[in-house]
């Protein structure tokens, strides 16, 4: 890679707030996209002319459109609560990426163009036109928040900064100022059906390899069904558990739990994918497209039950956005969500998260384990920041903390929690998620995980934690690359699924 | 768009160092990409690369880093089917470097 050579920040004593460093990271931009991805998913080509009208307006229509973002704009009141609560401040000490200052980019700029003093009095009340110098500082900073929302748990208001940014980002697109990797995966969902552009075929080559794989390591005949009609579960799962490493390893897993259990289920090559960009970028219209090719699968395959594999935003969209985007959950009243609703099995919830199919099913007796086959392993569990803070599992309050660790302790016999301060509803950002896992942003992400890196470390030494266990494809993709920058094996982060996989004592050899 | 010359022709590559035109690599501009990446291309690395080109052609992608492994390990042997031994080859990871070497697209989404 060229530019400057990428070094992790040294341990810190924990606690500690950073000395600032201002500017630190005002050269970190991701590269823009080209003007053939812009265009392919509905944007402006290059940055416009006009650009600065056209971000005002658009502005004007979120502000009209989300009263939350209005909200947001009017009620901060710079008190700092968040300040020291984002990884990506901890690991740069720039003071634009305290959240309240990475928000301020958008907020002087909402002063100056929709409040009455910062129309008269601009510089009385910190009010700022939109330059191109502000709008540079909006691509560097708004690409440097992963939407994780800790920052938002310690607001005394509650300001929802993941929404800030990604208005911010809405913003850029319309603008003509698009990201590359982010607009690159709409793309390619939108065309082949998943992020990594896996064709049917190759994803069809890949399930084969498994079935051998898993034959030749247990003997049993473990399927990895792709396309089949009339099976009771359609499987959405992130396309990176068809290709990366340690991904891979939970798919295996999922197919193992569906096998022991007796349940038919299969993927669907037309919907490959559940991970969900238009997230991250703040387009509704972007994330009701990605989410409508589930629905038309479901409904082509005619399957009961939707399960969502290890993929934190993904949960997020299912869990939070997919009744009102497509009507699967319910509430839909268009026909297809009338006849989707009928085709679903309303004795589960709709969607399943795997997590939670695995939960019942250890609950109801129906799995065994040998956990004496992760003896080998000292397990903690990273809680991903879509899943803790904007989703739930199960029936009670704190079941997206619970059932993950739950299944670990029933399939393992070594566990070991963190720093408290960094899990559950405190979990600290991997520090590659929300669009910004990708290569030109290596440096941020590399100290951005230093909370998380700090928090392992502690627990590794201590007491000899050698598994990260997690259930997001960015987190484990994201510590795959960032873990030997601290002194780490690459190894050492994998799926909750993959802890099941090792253990789970498949039907035929009881 | 930004270029790189071999052998007196130039070639169109993407700001990250990625071939455009998947059709016009050979194994010189391979060998170019190559040092690019800090990488001294070996007959161990020709074999993967030229893996990954057959596979890329018949499925329009790359393999799966585990589909890779079990090939390589199947043709080298079982001492060499593993990541560990695909890493040592290609250090920022055989995904992506061996695929920017063999002239194929960036693998995206969370990889």
């Amino acid at each position: 890679m060229a530019g400057p050579e990428i070094k992790a920040p040294p341990f810190r004593d924990i606690p500690t707030i950073p000395a600032l460093i201002p500017g630190a990271m005002a050269a970190s931009k991701p590269y823009v996209a080209n003007q053939k991805v812009q265009e392919g998913i509905g944007f402006r080509g290059e940055l416009a002319e006009n650009w600065q009208e056209l971000a005002i307006e658009k502005m004007g229509d979120l502000l009209g459109k989300y009263r939350s973002l209005k909200v947001y704009m009017d009620s901060c009141v710079h008190c700092g609560a968040c300040t020291d609560k984002c990884h990506y401040f901890i690991g740069t000490g720039d003071p634009k990426n305290m959240p309240v200052a990475r928000q301020e980019l958008m907020r002087s700029v909402y002063r100056r163009y929709f409040t009455l003093p910062g129309k008269l009095f601009p510089s009385l009340v910190g009010a700022k036109d939109l330059t191109k110098e502000v709008l540079d500082d909006w691509y560097s900073y708004f690409w440097q928040c992963s939407e994780c929302r800790r920052c938002s748990l310690f607001c005394p208001y509650g300001i929802d900064t993941a929404e800030v940014t990604m208005a911010a980002r809405a913003i850029m697109d319309h603008i003509g100022l698009g990201q590359k990797y982010s607009n690159e995966i709409l793309a390619k969902v939108n065309k082949i059906g998943n992020n990594l552009g896996l064709p049917g075929p190759a994803l069809e080559d890949t399930l084969q390899g498994l079935e051998e794989d898993v034959k030749e390591e247990t003997g049993v005949d473990v399927k990895f069904p792709l396309d089949v009609k009339g099976a009771d579960v359609l499987l959405i799962t992130p396309s990176a558990d068809f290709f990366a490493e340690p991904h891979i390893d939970s798919l295996i897993g999922y197919a193992k739990v569906f096998h022991a259990a007796g349940i038919s289920w299969t993927l669907s090559s037309y919907a490959s994918e559940a991970g969900n960009f238009g997230l991250f970028n703040g387009s509704y219209e972007m994330m009701q497209k990605v989410a409508m090719r589930i629905r038309d699968s479901a409904l082509e395959l005619g399957v009961k039950r939707i399960v969502v594999g290890e993929c934190g935003h993904a949960w997020r969209v299912a869990y939070a956005f997919w009744n009102t985007l497509t009507g699967l959950g319910g509430g839909g009243t268009d026909p297809f969500s009338i006849e989707l609703q009928k085709q679903l099995d309303p004795t589960f919830r709709q969607p399943s998260h795997i997590c939670e199919v695995t939960w019942d099913l250890i609950q109801q007796g129906k799995l065994k384990f040998d956990k004496s086959a992760n003896d080998h392993r000292t397990i903690t569990f990273h809680d991903s920041c879509n899943v803790a803070r904007a989703s739930r599992m199960g029936d009670s309050p704190g079941g997206q903390f619970d059932i993950p660790r739950n299944i670990i302790k029933a399939v393992a016999n070594n566990y070991v929690e963190m720093e408290k301060s960094t899990v559950r509803e405190k979990t600290f950002c991997c520090g590659g998620g929300g669009g910004v896992l990708t290569d030109d942003l290596l440096d941020i992400r590399v100290k951005g995980a230093l909370p998380r890196m700090e928090a392992l470390k502690q627990v590794s030494d201590h007491d000899g934690v050698n598994f990260m266990a997690t259930i997001c494809a960015i987190c484990k993709a994201q510590f795959t690359k960032v873990l030997p920058y601290y002194g780490f094996n690459m190894r050492v982060v994998g799926g909750v699924h993959q802890l099941v996989s090792t253990a789970i004592k498949l039907g035929d050899e009881q | 768009m930004a270029s790189i010359e071999v052998n007196g022709k130039s070639y169109e590559i993407d700001e990250e160092g990625y071939l455009v035109n998947l059709g016009e690599w050979n194994e010189e501009v391979g060998a170019y990409l190559a040092q690019t990446e800090n990488v001294t291309m070996t007959e161990q690395h020709w074999e993967v690369v030229n893996f990954l080109r057959d596979y890329y052609n018949e499925f329009q992608i790359a393999p799966a880093v585990r589909v890779l492994t079990k090939a390589i390990g199947k043709k080298l042997g079982a001492d060499k089917g593993n990541s560990q031994y695909l890493y040592e080859l290609f250090p920022y990871g055989p995904a992506k470097q061996a695929c920017k070497i063999a002239g194929l697209p960036k693998p995206t989404g969370c990889v």
